[in-house]
């Protein structure tokens, strides 16, 4: 990375990440209201939070899980301190380490830990999401259902395929901390970029979490 | 070193061999050759629409006239908007953004060289995409905003469609790529002492179109998705059957479509607020409000979209808001128009080629303007909607100022971009007879819709009281027609035999009057400090600029960017020679985008045969990320 002058002093790409996550909140915005607009007129069940009978008599009963889904919202919320951890790592790499640091002072420093935690637990969120898209279409809903599958599986459709392109990204960066070893401001700044599109993807989750699956 | 003729067309600095031919075209990374490019293919496809153009109004001339079937006639109407709008004035205006803004900001290349050739080659891939089905008879066909439930499956079982869907996907990429772009560079790579309210007119319109289209892309890229979902996969989101809703497709389109328009503006306006104090001799009347209200235009036109739903019955609570928002609009945009006249008014003014086309601009915008104001009144509205009264008032907005401040740019800044003055003579034929042709073809346009001829209809019956007028608007068309062909002319022409062009042939005030004509590739042989608003006139006109705002950038900022005090620039140098590192040459954004088209374009196939769709798909996109990758990881200059 040069260090060009730039008239606000931040890097052209960090600037460049807030436009983009700018654009992303507006997709966002967009699915998740067509998502509310549909909610309740979907014609034919399954339903996201209460029971439905078909015609021919089969049951079904309301289709999110939100215990199950608690679990992977918190995990993700949980990749998001890690991926903080994982930006302080490189930061402090600069810094010497104290002759007589303990375990978590140590364990700071490693980016490498943090970088594969984070993609771990991302890679973890999209395993519930795999397990709970499965169950779904096992239950009877699938994209092509009705109104509720068309939107639910399209926004977080779309989320999901946002988390993967993060975790690919955590792990080139992880592949090249083990390569050459991640130091120095390009570098803190790429992580910081990086920890920019995850934490915006897990805010999401989170508007996605509370209006699709908490509020009934 | 004075040179004696003009250096070569589009210089790309000194270096032989490289720097000429074809493949230094699709290598490119400077910003200037990349607008030229996007002027170029721009003004082509300007063509074509105009073409379709000509033919639909040949069609219309007469009552019950056989020149063209129903469909074809869908098929016209439908790529002469998309192309339009789309292919011509977003690209003709991104054009103007590429060569200008980092020129007008004392910068010397945009903040991600590549990222902007991939936006340029995008927008050529996708526009020949959505543009090649024409020459299959399968062009789309429901509109340029293509309605849903119209455009389902259900409605539109052709692949016409299709193509429109994916193609304006793919166009969608190219803008928002080069918002973030553009963001980028205004906020981030101004000269010392250009603070945002000394920025020039026209890079301050850019940056608020730009923040347009970051936020009105995105509800395109949703309604563009649900449908292709929809058409592909079964989905529900138009499937009125399966209970949804008529107007989600209208509220999501609409939502992009009317920040749209004033995308399509904004740069026109800005390009005019140039030219007209540089050919009036006097400094913009209230730059700061001028400011101002293009930000209040950005902001407030996200709040009126429904405008366009009037007639849908939304009820009369909607109704009134959005009848209100649209009045509102109307504020700053009336505003801007006292400015143009206040900077005129007491001006010592010169009536070159560019400054009637400006003009021209204020004058036929307030008629685009009052005829919009009166679709903001619902009850009229339901009157108007739908009729050529609207085709009348969003042509004087699009051509009557749109167009015509992009032609006062053109001839503005052509001396700019190739070292030679167009041709003022063959100009003003090209004025005139496009003043007098695009009058012609749209005024009357405004009595035959409140007579009540609708609009997309093939033909119509004599005795209607449309005859008359639907004659007269051809005759315009024909006329516009031959204005244009004066125009292809002079430019053609001057790029080789046109006048040599001096730094600043039109006294402007800003700093790409600063540097030679054409521009050398590395910009600026140092960068200036700015002191005020109108760098160029504080040393070339300084009792103009007295009364404003005089004032020195910090010492630590301009030694951080190596600036020296405001000066002119006559020397024509290599950045090799001044040691100014410039970006290098590539074919990855180019090879990227084609691979990205690849992908997109094996959707096409996947309701036909599905192999060859898959294989397009993920083949496509798999060349797309290592070219990606590949490009991500080697090193910009």
């Amino acid at each position: 990375m040069h260090h060009h002058h730039t008239t606000t002093g931040l890097d052209n790409r960090k600037v460049a990440i807030w436009a983009f996550i700018g654009s992303e909140c507006m997709l966002f915005a967009s699915l998740i209201s067509t998502y509310l607009i549909y909610k309740g007129r979907s014609l034919v069940g399954p339903f996201p939070h209460e029971e439905w009978v078909n015609e021919a008599g089969r049951h079904f009963h309301a289709i999110l899980d939100i215990p199950v889904t608690s679990a992977s919202t918190f995990v993700l919320l949980m990749s998001s301190l890690t991926m903080v951890l994982a930006l302080q790592a490189v930061q402090l790499r600069g810094t010497p380490l104290p002759a007589d640091a303990g375990w978590w002072t140590r364990a700071q420093r490693s980016s490498q830990t943090w970088l594969l935690g984070t993609a771990m637990l991302g890679v973890t969120f999209l395993g519930f999401q795999a397990y709970e898209f499965t169950m779904f279409v096992h239950e009877g809903l699938t994209i092509r259902t009705n109104l509720f599958g068309s939107s639910f599986f399209t926004l977080t459709g779309f989320h999901g395929a946002h988390v993967t392109v993060g975790v690919l990204w955590l792990v080139t960066l992880l592949f090249i901390d083990r390569k050459r070893g991640l130091q120095g401001p390009a570098d803190e700044l790429s992580v910081d970029i990086a920890a920019l599109y995850w934490h915006f993807v897990d805010v999401v989750w989170i508007a996605i979490f509370t209006l699709i699956y908490l509020i009934q | 070193m004075a040179t004696i003729a003009a250096p070569s067309y589009a210089s790309a600095g000194d270096a032989p061999a490289e720097n000429t031919g074809i493949w230094s075209w699709i290598t490119t990374t400077d910003h200037k050759r990349i607008g030229i490019l996007y002027l170029w293919t721009a003004l082509g496809f300007f063509m074509i629409g105009g073409l379709e153009a000509m033919i639909i109004r040949t069609q219309l001339a007469q009552p019950n006239m056989g020149f063209v079937s129903a469909e074809t006639y869908n098929q016209l109407f439908t790529m002469h908007g998309t192309t339009m709008i789309f292919l011509a004035v977003m690209p003709l205006s991104a054009a103007f953004f590429n060569f200008l803004i980092p020129l007008q900001i004392g910068a010397r290349d945009v903040a991600f060289p590549r990222l902007n050739a991939f936006s340029y080659w995008v927008y050529l891939f996708g526009g020949v995409f959505i543009t090649l089905p024409i020459f299959f008879d399968v062009a789309p066909n429901g509109g340029w905003f293509g309605y849903a439930p119209l455009t389902t499956l259900g409605f539109s079982a052709g692949i016409n469609i299709d193509f429109w869907v994916i193609g304006l996907q793919i166009l969608g990429v190219s803008s928002l790529a080069a918002a973030f772009n553009f963001i980028t560079t205004i906020i981030n790579m101004r000269a010392p002492g250009m603070t945002l309210m000394r920025m020039p007119m026209f890079t301050w319109m850019s940056f608020v179109v730009q923040f347009l289209l970051v936020l009105a892309f995105p509800a395109i890229t949703v309604a563009l998705f649900f449908l292709l979902m929809d058409r592909f996969f079964g989905t529900a989101f138009y499937a009125i059957a399966a209970g949804a809703d008529p107007l989600l497709w209208q509220h999501l389109f609409w939502v992009f479509g009317h920040p749209e328009v004033y995308i399509l503006i904004l740069p026109a306006f800005g390009l005019v607020s140039e030219v007209i104090p540089t050919f009036s001799k006097k400094p913009l009347f209230g730059y700061n409000v001028m400011v101002y209200s293009g930000i209040m235009i950005g902001f407030l036109g996200f709040g009126v979209w429904a405008h366009h739903m009037f007639a849908v019955g939304m009820g009369a609570v909607a109704d009134s808001i959005f009848a209100m928002m649209t009045m509102l609009i109307a504020i700053p945009t009336g505003v801007k128009i006292f400015n143009w006249i206040a900077t005129l008014w007491a001006g010592e003014l010169r009536f070159t080629v560019a400054m009637k086309f400006a003009i021209a601009l204020v004058a036929m915008f307030t008629i685009g303007g009052i005829s919009g104001v009166m679709h903001s009144s619902p009850p009229a509205d339901l009157q108007q909607t739908d009729t050529y009264f609207v085709v009348a008032h969003f042509h004087y907005v699009l051509f009557g100022g749109s167009m015509m401040g992009i032609f006062a740019g053109i001839y503005f800044y052509f001396p700019k971009m190739t070292g030679r003055l167009m041709n003022e003579k063959l100009g003003n034929w090209h004025f005139w007879l496009n003043f007098i042709g695009f009058n012609l073809t749209f005024f009357p346009m405004h009595f035959s819709g409140l007579l009540g001829m609708p609009r997309r209809i093939y033909t119509y019956d004599a005795g209607q009281g449309w005859d008359t007028f639907n004659l007269m608007a051809t005759a315009g068309t024909y006329i516009l027609f031959v204005g244009t062909l004066f125009f292809i002319w002079n430019f053609l022409r001057s790029r080789k035999h046109g006048e040599i062009a001096s730094n600043d042939p039109w006294g402007g005030a800003t700093l790409e009057w600063s540097i030679p004509s054409p521009v050398p590739e590395y910009n600026f042989a140092q960068i200036p400090e700015v002191t005020s608003r109108y760098p160029l006139w504080d040393i070339k006109e300084p009792a103009r600029t007295a009364g404003i705002d005089h004032s020195h950038a910090d010492a630590a900022t301009i030694a951080d960017a190596h600036a020296v005090p405001m000066h002119e620039e006559t020397e024509r140098r290599t950045a090799r020679e001044l040691g100014i590192p410039m970006p290098f040459p590539t074919a990855k954004p180019a090879f990227t985008a084609l691979m990205m088209v690849v992908m997109f374009s094996g959707l096409l196939f996947m309701r036909h045969n599905f192999p060859v769709a898959i294989t397009m798909t993920v083949g496509g996109a798999i060349a797309m990320f290592f070219s990606f990758y590949s490009w991500f990881t080697s090193p910009v200059e």
